[in-house]
């Protein structure tokens, strides 16, 4: 299991590699170490959301409402700097990831305590999020002059010739890491997702997993809110609005099953890579920008058929038959 | 999940005669709030009893509501199909393109509806062809249909649609009676007489309920899969139909969101999301109620984005509620 799950990331690294490769033809400059970094840092915050994402995937469940999440939270932060320019920015941050978080678990407890369905949820929680951005902004922008310079400054900020803001994605990166493969929560996400009624049995409380998982994405969300705000130095009503499904692709692309249970970071990673560059390469390659809905939709119906065939392998088919309808 | 398997159930000796389950039902819950929607609505608003001005509020819902009676078989059938707005944005950037090319109503009529079957059978294929999750799948062509039409148009639109076109959206059938509420009552009679009195319709059920049942029964299940996704796909090029025939022009961004609403339409309206129970009484219901409240709003004026805050919290209450409910009452009986 190990060994396919390291040649399916090999073959996520061979797609972008041939992917640079086929842009390098149209535009060269594109494959500079400096330019690679650039798009490496344009893709931080669909990484850190996509950790969130798998977490929440792998236990069966599915998270919609991450980007509405993102704006509200984002929205909360810009507005805290306006009103307060003197508050600072870590107390910002937390605020924006505690927000995120209990955002997070008003997804986790309808999920938890009242077993409805995840997608049903989070679809409606989706646009309730959404809604409580106007509510709260009263549908107006707060625009970049209204913002401290601090506040701006924090993503963009270099730390040894990389701006902060990639600096944090591999932060997060490696905690995630560590929680999915050392901890007993982390384990606890593959067990949920792998077999539920096993995972009974075993002594994990399948609801409360749920529930932690949808905490995580909801504070990785926060906490992509206040960098997204900060980043493009604006937010309203509809920042990052449609971003939900990217972060699925991102995930779907890194091979984490929908079904649960399979999947890793460092796929999620390269799923989210993937998407960065054909995102950054389309307007150097001369394709419109509006082509990019079309082919992230094309890469998740390959990356997810692809997947199903590779799931298919696992396991011993009772019903052949019954399997294949 | 795993603890509800270990509950035991009580099964009565005799059924609750049909009076009294149509009482309990869900669709009774829908018919009284629905009539105390209108009655609300009549209260609040003076303008809301005029005959035109409920024909106005019918275009609320219409459009959506053909999806919805597709999507409802769906659902119970215990898939889903996200890509719907999509399709409509698609079908209709065909038919605008047609427009450009010189093509009359009867053809553009024949592109929306094809372009919709089209789709709907792509969506098929992926997920009765290759077993693909149809979640995934729906989400992927969400993007891509969507995609094609922003490809196509980028930041354009398409007007110019000939005046026998406007018909699908603007004519009336008879007095109030719009092309499109007529068409919604025709459906919704097709579509209960096929769920509820048909053999697809029980297989429908069936498959909702248990597949590899269904599939041991004799029931061809991925075949009645397909016809569904095709037959949601041809909903979504009609609805494209009429929405772009009343709207008159196409952009990419049209009927943004609609899945959205169409899923709540069909949760709304009693379908177990999970698949194998719903009506289509429940659905019309639900489509009246959601219809309904959204004209009040406008008639009250609160922004759009607030009435989607309200879909929202409709959509999870009620699944929740009778979830609350039933707790409740297994706790005062024990």
């Amino acid at each position: 299991m190990a060994k396919f799950l390291k040649n399916r990331e090999l073959l996520l690294v061979g797609a972008i590699t041939v992917l640079l490769a086929l842009i390098t033809l149209r535009f060269p400059p594109f494959v500079a170490p400096a330019n690679l970094a650039r798009v490496y840092n344009d893709t931080s915050i669909l990484i850190i959301l996509a950790l969130g994402q798998m977490a929440v995937i792998l236990t069966r469940c599915i998270d919609l409402s991450m980007a509405a999440n993102l704006a509200l939270s984002g929205m909360v932060a810009a507005m805290l700097n306006a009103a307060f320019p003197g508050l600072p920015i870590p107390l910002i941050i937390l605020a924006a990831i505690t927000l995120g978080t209990a955002l997070g678990m008003i997804n986790g407890a309808l999920v938890w305590k009242l077993d409805i369905p995840p997608i049903v949820v989070t679809l409606g929680t989706l646009t309730i999020y959404r809604g409580l951005i106007f509510l709260l902004s009263g549908g107006k922008w707060i625009n970049a002059h209204q913002m401290s310079d601090a506040f701006k400054a924090l993503p963009r900020d270099e730390l040894v010739g990389f701006p902060v803001l990639s600096w944090l994605s591999l932060v997060m990166i490696g905690l995630i890491f560590l929680l999915m493969s050392r901890t007993a929560l982390g384990r606890a996400f593959y067990a949920v997702g792998g077999n539920p009624h096993a995972a009974v049995y075993t002594g994990i409380d399948v609801g409360r997993t749920r529930f932690s998982a949808y905490c995580l994405s909801g504070a990785l969300a926060g906490l992509s809110g206040y960098l997204w705000v900060s980043r493009y130095a604006v937010a309203y009503v509809d920042i990052a609005a449609g971003f939900e499904l990217d972060i699925i692709a991102a995930c779907v692309i890194g091979g984490i099953s929908i079904a649960g249970g399979i999947g890793s970071v460092a796929g999620a990673v390269l799923g989210a890579l993937f998407l960065g560059v054909i995102k950054n390469a389309l307007p150097v390659i001369n394709i419109s920008p509006f082509a990019q809905m079309a082919i992230s939709g094309m890469v998740i119906i390959i990356a997810v058929a692809v997947n199903a065939r590779a799931e298919r392998r696992k396991g011993r088919v009772i019903l052949r038959k019954a399997e294949a309808v | 999940m795993a603890e509800t398997h270990l509950t035991p159930r009580n099964i009565p000796d005799r059924l609750e005669g049909r009076g009294a389950r149509l009482l309990k039902s869900w669709e009774s819950l829908l018919f009284v709030v629905a009539c105390l929607i209108f009655l609300g609505n009549s209260l609040a608003s003076p303008y809301f009893l005029d005959p035109w001005n409920l024909s106005d509020a019918t275009f609320n819902f219409t459009e959506k509501a053909m999806i919805a009676f597709a999507m409802a078989l769906v659902i119970i059938a215990g898939e889903i199909d996200l890509s719907v707005a999509s399709v409509i944005a698609l079908a209709s950037t065909a038919m605008g393109y047609a427009v450009q090319l010189g093509f009359d109503t009867p053809a553009l009529v024949a592109i929306g509806l094809s372009v919709g079957l089209l789709c709907g059978a792509i969506n098929g294929l992926l997920i009765t062809g290759l077993g693909l999750p149809s979640i995934v799948v729906t989400i992927g062509t969400m993007s891509l249909f969507r995609g094609l039409s922003f490809i196509i148009l980028g930041d354009q639109a398409f007007t110019g649609y000939p005046d026998s076109f406007s018909w699908f959206g603007q004519g009336y059938v008879w007095w109030v009676f719009s092309f499109e509420f007529t068409l919604f009552v025709v459906l919704a009679v097709v579509y209960g007489v096929v769920l509820h009195k048909t053999n697809f319709g029980r297989a429908v059920y069936a498959i909702g309920n248990n597949q590899t049942a269904a599939l041991f029964s004799g029931i061809r299940v991925g075949r009645i899969k397909f016809i569904l996704f095709l037959l949601t796909g041809l909903m979504a090029g009609l609805a494209s139909i009429c929405l772009t025939s009343r709207l008159g022009s196409t952009r990419p961004s049209i009927a943004l969101g609609w899945e959205l609403e169409v899923v709540t339409m069909v949760v709304l309206g009693g379908v177990n999301i999970l698949g194998g129970s719903g009506t289509i009484p429940g659905v019309v219901l639900a489509a009246l109620i959601m219809g309904m409240v959204t004209f009040g709003f406008g008639l009250l004026n609160v922004p759009g984005i607030v009435m989607s805050i309200f879909i929202g919290l409709l959509l999870i209450s009620v699944i929740a509620l009778p979830i609350l409910w039933r707790r409740a009452r297994h706790r005062l009986a024990h």
